[in-house]
């Protein structure tokens, strides 16, 4: 069956919303409008206002609201709109979700999912188009997943809502849109890296929105007798080292993708295990491809310049190869 | 800034393996300090530095062979504070004639796979990033050298024997240096010992073995005191030149178990009381065959000192190590016949030898040293 992420996300979601009456969705015109992505289209007529539920524009206040339910028992799934908006909720999933199981001494857990559309490229400007990843994959106490594939988009929501701690899952932005087949098996753990694509020259590291890129990447490169492998980090909390370190181990480069700012960003700490992972292995410096360290344009000539694009990809992969 | 560079710890070392740093970036070190411990053929060698500093960074990383000359490290001043970033580094041997000094530019990978395969980085050409050595360069710098499999580590007995064909080749190429360059001249003494023999056993009646001292510490010290008479003997002869030194740092040749030898340097041996040098030539020989030595212990000695009496011989014509300039050798002690006024005597005697440099010296204050040696042996006391 040939989906797209955004209908594999609503397959998700529709699934948990069938198969256990502790869940329920929240968020921002995620009931009468269907979803700003429209990822929950249609679910307030079929499943009611009751488990489908709208909130005022208050994101510390439903975020909280989120963690009682989770508190009392409920399987909430809150969705915020974007992760610019999240920052308003920080305290909450912060010093909250995050920290309850630590502070009861195990006495309660909060089983909550939060999901939020992350990323660039479809000229929603600076307050809509930012990747805050790694401010939540600093977080002890969640678990942060980057669904970049249709089965993840299908199957990382059941062990999400499965894990008795705080979830949170990044939806890139520029991938609802995406068509991939899915196969009949689409079960996936919330552990483990994923190699994309084998390839023996270099190991081209990304996590959601950049995997599409850093597979196209690799295909150009392919195109030129150069053979990469990608790796897709999928699980940016807790980071899977062992997946990343065997990969670069072996093929003895990385180039690591992150629409993230380049200073502190997720990228920084992967070739930070790297290096403390494989140092001896490395036969060039690790290379990361960032976002500009600019807001996020609106204009579409600039906003593509900022962003982690093929051809920078290509050209990082090739630096670090000097070929 | 000042680079360390590794020092030359004799004529017959060209290259040292760095085994270990014992400072790190950011240390202040004092002069005489020991920074490294450097495998030459011969031992292993705790080296000092002879500046005051601090650490800036560490050039060479332990496991590296690397020749004589090359910086080792780089050092602040004091007082000095550590540059910009982004200051190129300051070149390190004037003229270059040590070499390339710059940091090889290898990745970690190759390094590795360099050091299983065997492989020299000096002869690696970078064709990586900014023309760093990569894993390619290596695996194919090994395939033009011959298919090897990676050598083993060196232990046991062949590590053993390494080390002694290395010792040899160290010692030949020394002493095939010093008879190739050095005009010796040989001159020998036959010194009568009563007098020192008879101060000996009365210095040593009462002491427990171990503070006992040995005649060959009397000889040092003559020697020592010869020597201040006769600086032409004592010190190097490089660049053309003869440089006297005024500290008698005595070589003295200890031969090892496992075969060779080692002179390294008891220093200022003029200035100090017998019982000190006995415990500092017991201390040094210790050392000497455990293969702990410090550098200025290797790279001291003003003139040399082999005493090859206990093994019975009458006396011995030595060969003189670059670029010192002269060889005191000493043979059996043992009673000869002797006239004594008119009476013929048995008279405990030893053969003493001077190898020296014609270049500096010549046979007339050759002699006129072993005559003052002969001298200050017969006044025991004033040793």
């Amino acid at each position: 069956m040939r989906i797209s992420y955004r209908e594999a996300m609503r397959l998700a979601l529709r699934e948990a919303l069938e198969s256990d009456p502790r869940v329920f969705l929240m968020g921002e015109d995620v009931g009468r409008y269907g979803g700003t992505y429209a990822v929950s289209k249609g679910f307030y007529d079929e499943f009611g206002p009751e488990r489908i539920r709208d909130t005022p524009l208050s994101e510390l206040g439903f975020v909280g609201a989120g963690i009682g339910a989770a508190l009392g028992g409920m399987r909430p799934v809150v969705e915020i709109m974007t992760v610019n908006f999240s920052l308003l909720a920080l305290d909450q999933i912060v010093n909250s979700a995050a920290l309850l199981h630590h502070m009861s001494g195990g006495q309660v857990s909060v089983p909550l999912v939060i999901r939020m559309a992350t990323g660039a490229g479809r000229q929603l400007a600076a307050q809509h188009s930012h990747s805050l990843e790694n401010w939540y994959a600093h977080i002890p106490g969640l678990r942060v997943l980057a669904p970049a594939t249709i089965v993840d988009a299908r199957g990382m929501l059941a062990p999400a809502l499965a894990d008795p701690d705080p979830v949170v899952i990044f939806e890139h932005a520029q991938l609802y849109n995406m068509e991939d087949e899915l196969p009949d098996d689409w079960s996936c753990d919330i552990e483990r890296a994923a190699i994309r694509r084998p390839g023996s020259q270099a190991s081209i590291i990304a996590y959601g929105g950049s995997v599409p890129k850093a597979l196209d990447a690799a295909d150009a490169l392919a195109r030129d007798g150069i053979d990469v492998e990608v790796v897709d980090l999928r699980v940016l909390r807790p980071l899977d080292v062992a997946t990343i370190a065997e990969s670069v181990g072996r093929t003895h480069r990385a180039v690591v993708v992150d629409e993230g700012w380049r200073s502190g960003s997720l990228a920084a700490e992967v070739v930070a295990r790297i290096v403390e992972h494989c140092f001896y292995e490395l036969d060039a410096p690790p290379a990361r491809v960032c976002s500009e360290e600019v807001p996020i344009p609106y204009a579409k000539h600039m906003e593509d310049a900022a962003l982690p694009q093929v051809p920078k990809i290509v050209a990082a992969a090739r630096e670090v190869l000097n070929v | 800034m000042f680079d360390f560079m590794l020092p030359s710890l004799g004529a017959d070392m060209d290259e040292g393996k760095l085994i270990e740093w014992k400072v790190k970036p950011g240390d202040a070190v004092r002069k005489g300090q020991v920074v490294a411990i450097v495998d030459t053929s011969k031992a292993a060698v705790d080296v000092e530095i002879w500046q005051d500093g601090t650490v800036f960074e560490l050039l060479v990383e332990p496991g590296e062979t690397i020749p004589v000359g090359t910086a080792l490290a780089t050092l602040l001043g004091p007082g000095e504070s550590p540059p910009e970033k982004g200051t190129p580094r300051r070149g390190a041997a004037a003229g270059g004639a040590a070499g390339e000094t710059a940091r090889l530019r290898i990745s970690p990978a190759a390094r590795k796979r360099a050091e299983a395969l065997g492989v020299a980085l000096a002869d690696l050409k970078g064709t990586g990033p900014g023309g760093a050595v990569t894993l390619a360069d290596v695996e194919a710098a090994a395939a033009k050298a011959g298919a090897r499999t990676p050598p083993e580590l060196p232990k046991g007995p062949a590590a053993a024997t390494d080390k002694a064909a290395e010792m040899r080749r160290a010692i030949a190429a020394a002493m095939s240096r010093s008879k190739r360059e050095i005009p010796h001249y040989y001159l020998l003494e036959t010194i009568p010992m009563a007098r020192a023999q008879q101060w000996l056993a009365q210095a040593n009646e009462g002491r427990p073995i171990t503070e006992r001292l040995l005649m060959a510490v009397l000889q040092l010290k003559a020697v020592a005191l010869a020597l201040a008479k006769f600086p032409e003997m004592n010190g190097f002869f490089r660049d053309g030149g003869f440089e006297a030194v005024k500290a008698a740092h005595i070589g003295v040749a200890i031969s090892l178990r496992q075969g060779g030898l080692i002179a390294p340097a008891l220093h200022d041996v003029a200035d100090k009381p017998l019982d000190r040098l006995m415990r500092e030539l017991t201390d040094l020989v210790k050392r000497t065959r455990a293969g702990s030595l410090r550098s200025s212990e290797m790279s001291d000695p003003t003139i040399t000192v082999t005493n090859l009496g206990e093994q019975g011989v009458e006396s011995v014509m030595g060969v003189i190590y670059p670029p010192q300039v002269a060889l005191v050798g000493f043979g059996r002690l043992a009673p000869r016949p002797w006239i004594d006024g008119d009476a013929l005597v048995a008279m405990p005697a030893v053969t003493a030898s001077l190898a020296a440099d014609h270049r500096v010296s010549d046979g007339h204050r050759g002699a006129l040293f072993l005559a003052e040696l002969r001298e200050r042996l017969q006044q025991p006391q004033d040793l």
